[in-house]
């Protein structure tokens, strides 16, 4: 298994973070070999955010750019628009249907209305990034929820981990009843 | 202890030229530290001397003590690693108006504003020695150097107004007319904690003097006599403790930011 | 999370340096934000503090390695971080480092340049300027890692080395490794060197000796009663300025170069390298970020490679050992930089370059299809 994934959305959403944590669950609480990437610099700031995360069961991943990924979790009209020319053709594409309108046709489409389910649900909409990880994670099995969840209250500032737990489980469950 | 104790005599003679102001900074300083290694105010093994580059920043060499000799303009950045790597050290920087005010120009204020505590001896001669006599940022306007054959045109820096303006806490101007003041004025910088700036008025009678009206040395130590004094007087360059105040040196912020940490060790 | 090393993160590889750093014992860290180090200065700043070090934010780069040399006199291991114009700036100061014996680590997280050129892109730039970036004759220790462990190990290494060789040492990283993220082990188990001392309290006579060429002398740190004069300036044995005479000055500076250049062969082994030997008439040779895509397309290809992790001072014997009969392609993301030393290692003719500034490291493909060129 070698797995190419993109997180990507626009500046605020704590796509960064949310491939930090794919990468330290699949790193540190997997055993895997994985590596993550950004954009960094004038090209980070607002406009389209991006965390690339390679995760592979196989031997050391030496060239730690993504080319071509096979899963795209989006949740931004301009990061869709901008990066589903790269994913490869049946790839997976997880996108926020809140705020992304998708259009490409020879990739799989689940669409999860993170953002508006975030304040519905938790009152807070910043998780909407936890929500998508979650139903990423439901989607494909990447890595197991007990290690997504022990990576992420790594990651969170103290005080919000029941909050963020919250928004993976609820991230599982939309994700069963998702698919397009 | 006499101060040939405190000096490297294997190191004599020195290169300074006959008249040069730079002994007088020498013979106070080294008065001071031997009176204050004698009756136990200071410890010579935790005394350390640093320099810049210039004909002032030879003095450290000359004394049996730690030393640093650094490079043009940085040795308050040099300072800084020191005393705030082993606060125990009692640091004190020599240097001269090219090498503190010129290419070390942002190290003189971001010192002072840290209140990094250190003493600073500036012997300010207005003039680049070493190199030939070459204007400085302290010489006066109109006042001839090898690269002001018409005169200065450029205004200088008061260096204590300077200092004072980014914070320093204890400033004091005197002159190598004043060895007796200035040798006080020594001490009360190491006695202070924070940083200390002792601007010190000194002739160059090879490279300023001879090129701007004065016939020798003496010409020159009576010039400054008589055009400083401790009030303010018309016409008169202003000289004693232009400010003594009290402001928490930086190694205590920084024990301060450990304590916060967890790594002071209590 | 740990395992039987110490503890399991997910860390960049600037935040790994820091650790490793701390790992070493360093506690005394001056610097100033530059893209793409800043993430090394920002995680010293919240550790030294932790185990009882100094962090300063100085007004430049120069100040920073100063504040830094000053610190090692004042017997603590200190470093800095940095990347290309911060690294430029910083020129002067490794001068004096080499000159007075200093021991302390620089860290160049190299980008994009000559000047502001690409901030947050990766180059490999500085292979030459770690070397003869600053005047006159001299050598540093200079590493490369190629992953987030090696950014903790080697900055580790750093610190032996400059302790043991009493030089500036510098970790030669790029963006590649300083920002990307992998599992690391910040190892508890790690060796540390420290400089040795005079006996507290001697006056040292001869702090700076002249000979035996080869010789690392004590380093007479201040406040311990050394009683020692350090200067830029050329200086005879006592540590007295000394410009006039060309015997001292040949006999300090060939005691400079050689006490680093004496030991290439041990320094290499010790770091280690990397050479993979496969059945080809061409090999690979590529350090650092680039080298991940140049081990990946080697496997390809099926060709030999050799990764240094030491890049000063270069090992001539070594690289004719391992590559002498092969058709040698160096790979980097400069236009030929440690190209240059391995031709003068090797038959020129058999050397070629595929150099590639920009900002990221080529694919395996490019590397690939260069290989195919050869006749690979």
């Amino acid at each position: 298994m070698r797995i190419e994934v993109r997180i990507a959305g626009f500046g605020g959403q704590g796509v960064i973070l949310a491939g930090v944590v794919l990468g330290r669950a699949a790193a540190v609480y997997e055993g895997l070999e994985a590596v993550q990437t950004q954009s960094y610099g004038p090209e980070a700031r607002g406009g389209a955010s991006r965390s690339d995360v390679i995760v592979s069961d196989e031997e050391k991943i030496m060239f730690p750019y993504v080319r071509e990924p096979d899963h795209l979790v989006v949740m931004s009209q301009e990061a869709y628009d901008k990066y589903i020319g790269d994913v490869k053709s049946d790839g997976l594409v997880v996108y926020d249907s809140t705020l992304v309108e998708p259009s490409r046709g020879d990739v799989e489409h689940v669409g999860v209305p993170a953002t508006e389910k975030a304040e519905e649900e938790l009152g807070l909409r910043i998780v909407a990034n936890m929500i998508m990880l979650g139903a990423y994670r439901e989607l494909t099995d990447i890595v197991s929820f007990d290690s997504l969840r022990n990576a992420v209250m790594d990651s969170v500032p103290p005080g919000t981990e029941e909050t963020n737990e919250k928004a993976l489980r609820l991230g599982a469950e939309l994700a069963e009843g998702g698919a397009d | 202890m006499d101060v040939e104790d405190v000096l490297r005599m294997d190191r004599w003679p020195h290169i300074l030229c006959p008249g040069c102001g730079n002994g007088t900074i020498l013979n106070v300083l080294a008065r001071e530290l031997a009176e204050r290694f004698e009756n136990g105010d200071l410890d010579p093994d935790k005394t350390v001397l640093v320099s810049g580059i210039g004909c002032s920043s030879r003095l450290p060499g000359y004394f049996r003590l730690d030393s640093l000799h650094t490079t043009h303009g940085r040795p308050l950045a040099f300072a800084t690693g020191l005393k705030t790597a082993n606060p125990d050290l009692e640091v004190i920087v020599i240097t001269g108006d090219g090498d503190a005010a010129a290419i070390g120009g942002n190290h003189l204020i971001h010192a002072a504003r840290r209140n990094l505590d250190v003493t600073v001896i500036c012997a300010n001669n207005y003039i680049y020695g070493m190199t030939g006599g070459q204007v400085s940022p302290t010489t006066p306007e109109g006042d001839v150097s090898t690269t002001t054959p018409y005169g200065n045109p450029e205004p200088p820096f008061d260096l204590c107004e300077l200092v004072m303006g980014a914070g320093a806490p204890h400033v004091e101007r005197w002159t190598t007319a004043h060895p007796v003041q200035l040798k006080a004025a020594i001490g009360r910088a190491l006695d202070r904690e924070g940083f200390s700036f002792i601007d010190v008025l000194s002739q160059c009678p090879t490279n300023y003097g001879r090129r701007n009206g004065f016939r020798d040395a003496r010409e020159m130590v009576e010039w400054l006599r008589e055009n400083t004094s401790t009030r303010d007087e018309e016409g008169k360059i202003r000289i004693g403790i232009l400010r003594d105040e009290e402001r928490e040196p930086f190694h205590a912020r920084i024990r301060k930011v450990l304590e916060k940490a967890g790594g002071d060790g209590d | 999370m740990r395992d039987e090393n110490g503890k399991v993160e997910f860390l960049q590889g600037n935040e790994a340096c820091a650790e490793g750093a701390i790992a070493a014992g360093c506690r005394f860290f001056a610097g100033y934000p530059i893209t793409p180090s800043t993430e090394i200065a920002e995680r010293m700043s919240a550790r030294l503090p932790e185990v009882g070090g100094v962090y300063v934010q100085m007004e430049d780069e120069i100040a920073s390695l100063a504040a830094v040399i000053g610190a090692s006199w004042a017997g603590v291991k200190a470093m800095t971080a940095t990347s290309g114009p911060g690294f430029s700036l910083m020129q002067e100061h490794m001068g004096y480092a080499v000159m007075t014996e200093t021991p302390c680590v620089v860290v160049n997280i190299q980008r994009g340049g000559p000047s502001t050129g690409q901030p947050t892109k990766a180059s490999q730039g500085d292979v030459m300027q770690a070397r003869w970036g600053s005047h006159g004759d001299y050598e540093v220790v200079a590493l490369s890692p190629y992953d987030v462990q090696e950014m903790f190990d080697l900055t580790v290494e750093c610190f032996n080395w400059a302790e043991t060789l009493r030089v500036p040492a510098v970790l030669l990283a790029d963006e590649v490794v300083g920002h990307m993220r992998e599992r690391v082990v910040l190892r508890e188990d790690v060796e540390t060197v420290d400089r040795e001392l005079p006996p507290e309290g001697e006056e040292v006579e001869r702090p700076f000796p002249l000979e035996p060429d080869d010789l690392v002398p004590p380093m007479p740190v201040f406040g311990r009663g050394h009683r020692v004069h350090v200067t830029g300036l050329t200086h005879d044995e006592r540590g007295y300025p000394c410009t006039d005479d060309p015997e001292v000055h040949r006999k300090l500076v060939r005691r400079l170069c050689n006490k680093v250049r004496k030991r290439a062969g041990e320094i290499h082994e010790s770091v280690g390298y990397d050479f993979i030997e496969r059945d080809s008439d061409i090999a690979l040779v590529a350090y650092g970020g680039c080298a991940r895509t140049v081990l990946e397309a080697a496997e390809e290809a099926g060709v030999t490679v050799f990764r240094p992790k030491v890049i000063h001072p270069f090992d001539e014997g070594l690289v004719r050992r391992l590559l002498d009969g092969y058709e040698v392609l160096v790979v980097e993301m400069n236009l030929g930089q440690y190209y240059e030393m391995v031709k003068m290692a090797l038959d020129p003719d058999c050397v070629h370059l595929l150099g590639y500034p920009g900002g990221y490291p080529p694919t395996p493909e490019r590397v690939v299809e260069e290989v195919e060129r050869l006749g690979g």
